[in-house]
């Protein structure tokens, strides 16, 4: 006889927010599609999309009915089951980000209080590296299996760059790690929040460069978009990709790109703290639930302060070549976050045991 | 069975057969895939064993870095089974004995063990916890962890010598 414990309460909750987290990534993934092309539109001097709904606001739902009715085509020469493999990791791994996210501080439904954060483990920055390292499977599975010799090209700069970059992200966050003394981010949210506490930015400000450079690089955004560099490798490792196999690749990009956005904010600006304002008295005065929503709000608006940022460096620098690619991460970047991390160990070393000469 | 069981039987499934499939598939891109396969099943062991740390340094390191490098590695030489050279019937049945024989010691090591009387601390235990993780690494046993990274240079080094081209 099996005979399981399980608090149904507790599975309902966590089942429907990860729906409404996933629903939410995915809403904004799509207008984040409208909204780079209204950005290059003002920023090359032109209108961009406006014909679908006011302001061209249906343009993404009109890109998804093309995406959804074009051929699925699937090269005789290439790997089937890797060929679909890869476009679906690519979006698993882009999602799985959000679960260690604390997206708010808690709310209250039907006397029970929700924490706004799916799972607050205590190694969160160390599962949000797992994540990231299995994103390379997706590119390079997807391009190998492709067949193609330009696709497996891409996919392998693919891969490099979002190895090297890795190494001085993971140093970078190793200096901000020494300071708030937790892989929680919710601890971390927490310490920034508190009544006179700062955000990070103030006390990492290089290790913030530093996270930032290599959240472009680990997105494939430009100046870093190698492996889908058109004039050199066609359209890199999806060019064999056709209809939602396609959209997946290009949608998990726009994901990642909204989740470092984020990570980001939660890292380095507070997360989802509501600034200049005290948010523990702001609880006692307008109740828990409304602060909730405030602070996603406030969340939201840093994430979208970023992915436009994003935008704007997409439409502003050229791109790198490979080997200056290279050159900068691991000659200019992993150097540089090894001195931030030195500095950083040395002034906690002093802040704990005193100025010794 | 609690829900801490079922997990770990289909864990173990999970973890031989992929270990069978890397061995057994014709395909080494699919076996390096089962390769991964089975580190995420036995990172999903040491959740149960409450060693969240090890689990997910598992996964970064092996699935996430080392695999990669394989598959590099794989993908560049295009190793497809109409290449491969087929091995001498006799290199066959050399492994095989020795394969054998190193399972046997393996088994005769294993049998008088005293992990049998060990009870392993299901979804309890805390030494696996990044906070005892660290404070033991780096109080009782600084000077094995200071060595191993000096072996870790050393090796870094070696690389770079016999990559440098002259």
């Amino acid at each position: 006889m099996i005979q399981l414990a399980i608090d149904l309460a507790f599975i309902l909750e966590k089942a429907i927010l990860i729906g409404g987290i996933i629903t939410v990534s995915l809403v904004v993934a799509m207008y984040s599609t409208w909204a780079e092309r209204k950005v290059a539109g003002f920023m090359q001097d032109r209108l961009g999309p406006n014909r679908a709904g006011p302001f061209g606001l249906l343009q993404p739902l009109a890109d998804g009915l093309k995406l959804f009715m074009k051929e699925e085509i699937i090269p005789n020469a290439s790997n089937k089951f890797l060929f679909i493999l890869g476009p679906g990791l690519a979006m698993m791994t882009a999602m799985m980000t959000s679960a260690v996210i604390p997206w708010g501080r808690e709310i209250e439904v039907f006397g029970r209080t929700v924490s706004l954060q799916i799972a607050d483990i205590n190694i969160g920055i160390l599962y949000i590296f797992a994540v990231l390292s299995m994103g390379v499977y997706g590119i390079m599975i997807g391009g190998w299996a492709s067949n193609n010799k330009f696709s497996l090209l891409a996919a392998l700069r693919g891969a490099s760059q979002m190895i090297s970059y890795e190494l001085a992200m993971g140093l970078s966050i190793i200096a901000l790690l020494m300071l708030t003394g937790s892989l929680s981010l919710k601890t971390i949210v927490e310490q920034q929040s508190a009544a006179g506490g700062w955000w990070n930015i103030l006390y990492q400000p290089l290790g913030f460069l530093i996270f930032m450079v290599c959240a472009f690089a680990e997105c494939n955004r430009t100046p870093f978009d190698l492996p889908e560099a058109e004039n050199e490798l066609n359209f890199g490792y999806h060019q064999e990709y056709s209809s939602m196999k396609l959209g997946f690749y290009l949608f998990a990009e726009y994901i990642n790109m909204f989740m470092s956005s984020v990570l980001m904010a939660t890292l380095y600006f507070g997360g989802y703290d509501i600034p200049f304002v005290n948010d523990a008295a702001l609880v006692e005065s307008m109740g828990t639930n409304n602060v909730a929503i405030l602070q996603g709000l406030s969340l939201f608006a840093k994430a979208a302060f970023f992915i436009f940022f994003f935008m704007w460096v997409r439409w502003t620098i050229p791109r790198f070549r490979y080997d200056q690619l290279m050159h900068l991460g691991w000659k200019v970047m992993i150097p540089l976050a090894l001195i931030n991390m030195l500095i950083t160990a040395v002034v906690v070393l002093i802040r704990q045991n005193g100025w010794p000469f | 069975m609690t829900i801490t069981e079922i997990l770990f039987w289909l864990l173990t499934v999970v973890a031989l057969t992929g270990a069978l499939l890397v061995v057994t598939s014709k395909n080494p891109v699919y076996s390096v895939l089962a390769l991964i396969a089975t580190f995420f099943a036995i990172s999903g062991h040491y959740i149960l064993l409450n060693a969240q740390f090890l689990a997910v340094v598992n996964l970064i390191v092996y699935a996430g870095a080392i695999m990669v490098l394989f598959l590099f590695v794989i993908m560049l030489m295009n190793l497809n089974t109409e290449t491969e050279p087929q091995k001498n019937k006799w290199l066959k049945m050399a492994g095989t004995v020795a394969g054998g024989c190193l399972l046997l010691v393996l088994v005769a090591a294993l049998r008088d063990a005293d992990s049998k009387s060990t009870i392993a601390l299901v979804n309890s235990g805390d030494t696996g916890l990044i906070e005892n993780l660290g404070k033991l690494l780096f109080n009782e046993y600084v000077i094995p962890f200071e060595i191993s990274s000096v072996l870790f240079l050393s090796a870094m080094v070696g690389a770079v010598v016999l990559g440098k081209k002259e």
